[in-house]
């Protein structure tokens, strides 16, 4: 259990290992605070998503399944819009159209896919909950580097950059930063591999 | 009425290039953007999936939702019909154009979870003034040629990558996302904003 749930977060993280959800990765990622949001809504989405179609796993037929998974996992993204909007309305505001399109995002999918329906509910939710913070982890780094730089301030406080690079919480500031982010994930692997051997 | 069309063309295509500057389908722009001509056919079924789509959902909200007042079923009832749409598609294709059904097949499928279709459909509901059938058709439409002109781009550009000396650690996708980059921010010049 602690395995599948450690899994999400390191190994197998959707954002830095899987490249899977890149649509909400790089658009919503322009504050840290913007970036936590996204991450725990998915989050719960993928929980509740993940038991559902693993306490559903012996009736759906295997034919109709992805139908079936698509009509439980916007059940769910419906929900937690209507409740986004009731309690945290600012929020809401700045996901905007990213918070009904949890339903197109591929985490949830591959995860419905490729563990709810073998797996038994306590599993399931253990990965679910592992991959959704994973996710979480994988935009809060990305949208801290991107307010830092870009506008000059983390969680809306002022870290002291005088002139902030604006283009970094611009669409391209997004692809760069996940790019080199990427890459410096790639630089320590290859380190840490090199004194293995 | 022509000058409004025009400008939620030129609009959809350039200033607010769906993933360049609004960051939707970018799993498609990243993944199927190794060879120009696979991203061609992405691009055309994506365009052709998108304008059919903005029309299916146009009537859905205008005759189905709203009298019901059931306006939260959105998401649900619009992610149904692209689903149900792209099978209907890819089955009339199969049996009535075959030549197009053998370009377009493999990338059919994958379409449903694109959500770039489905963005399109839910902006088409969001705008004020409210947009009419004519103008979802148009914004749908240039939706998809954004699409298909910033992937095509990026299949060119990653054509080349193939056969430059990159440092090890950036081959693949870290340089890809970083040519992106490079693109997203040529395509910045078009809002003319000032830093």
């Amino acid at each position: 259990m602690w395995k599948t749930f450690k899994n999400g977060i390191f190994s197998e993280n959707p954002t830095f290992v899987q490249l899977i959800g890149m649509c909400p990765t790089l658009a919503v990622t322009t504050s840290l605070i913007n970036g936590i949001g996204m991450g725990l809504s998915a989050t719960a989405v993928l929980v509740l998503s993940n038991i559902v179609i693993s306490l559903l796993r012996k009736f759906i037929p295997s034919k109709v399944r992805i139908a079936c998974y698509i009509a439980v996992i916007a059940t769910f993204v419906t929900m937690i819009d209507l409740l986004l909007q009731a309690y945290i309305p600012s929020l809401s505001d700045s996901l905007g159209l990213f918070i009904p399109l949890i339903v197109v995002n591929c985490i949830i999918f591959a995860r419905a896919e490729a563990f709810a329906s073998k797996n038994g509910v306590l599993k399931s939710a253990a990965d679910g909950l592992g991959m959704g913070l994973g996710f979480t982890l994988a935009l809060s780094v990305i949208s801290a580097v991107r307010e830092i730089l870009g506008a000059g301030t983390i969680l809306g406080y002022s870290v002291g950059i005088s002139t902030p690079a604006t283009v970094m919480i611009l669409p391209p500031g997004g692809f760069l930063t996940l790019g080199l982010i990427l890459g410096i994930i790639n630089i320590i692997k290859e380190k840490k591999g090199g004194k293995k051997s | 009425m022509i000058m409004k069309l025009v400008a939620i063309s030129l609009t959809a295509i350039f200033v607010q290039n769906f993933v360049l500057v609004k960051f939707l389908g970018i799993c498609p722009f990243i993944g199927v953007s190794k060879k120009v001509d696979t991203a061609l056919g992405m691009g055309m079924a994506v365009t052709f999936v998108m304008t059919l789509a903005s029309i299916m959902t146009y009537f859905c909200q205008k005759f189905i939702l709203v009298p019901l007042n059931i306006e939260y079923m959105q998401t649900i009832a619009f992610i149904v019909i692209i689903a149900a749409l792209v099978q209907f598609v890819e089955m009339f294709l199969q049996k009535s154009i075959p030549s197009l059904y053998s370009s377009l097949g493999i990338y059919l499928p994958l379409i449903t979870t694109n959500c770039a279709v489905l963005g399109v459909t839910l902006l088409n509901m969001q705008q004020e003034p409210a947009y009419g059938l004519i103008e979802c058709i148009v914004n749908g439409f240039s939706s998809g040629l954004g699409f298909l002109l910033a992937i095509l781009l990026f299949a060119g550009v990653r054509e080349r990558l193939e056969f430059s000396d990159i440092p090890k650690p950036f081959r693949g996708f870290p340089i890809a996302l970083i040519s992106a980059s490079l693109l997203a921010l040529a395509f910045l010049g078009f809002s003319g904003m000032k830093f």
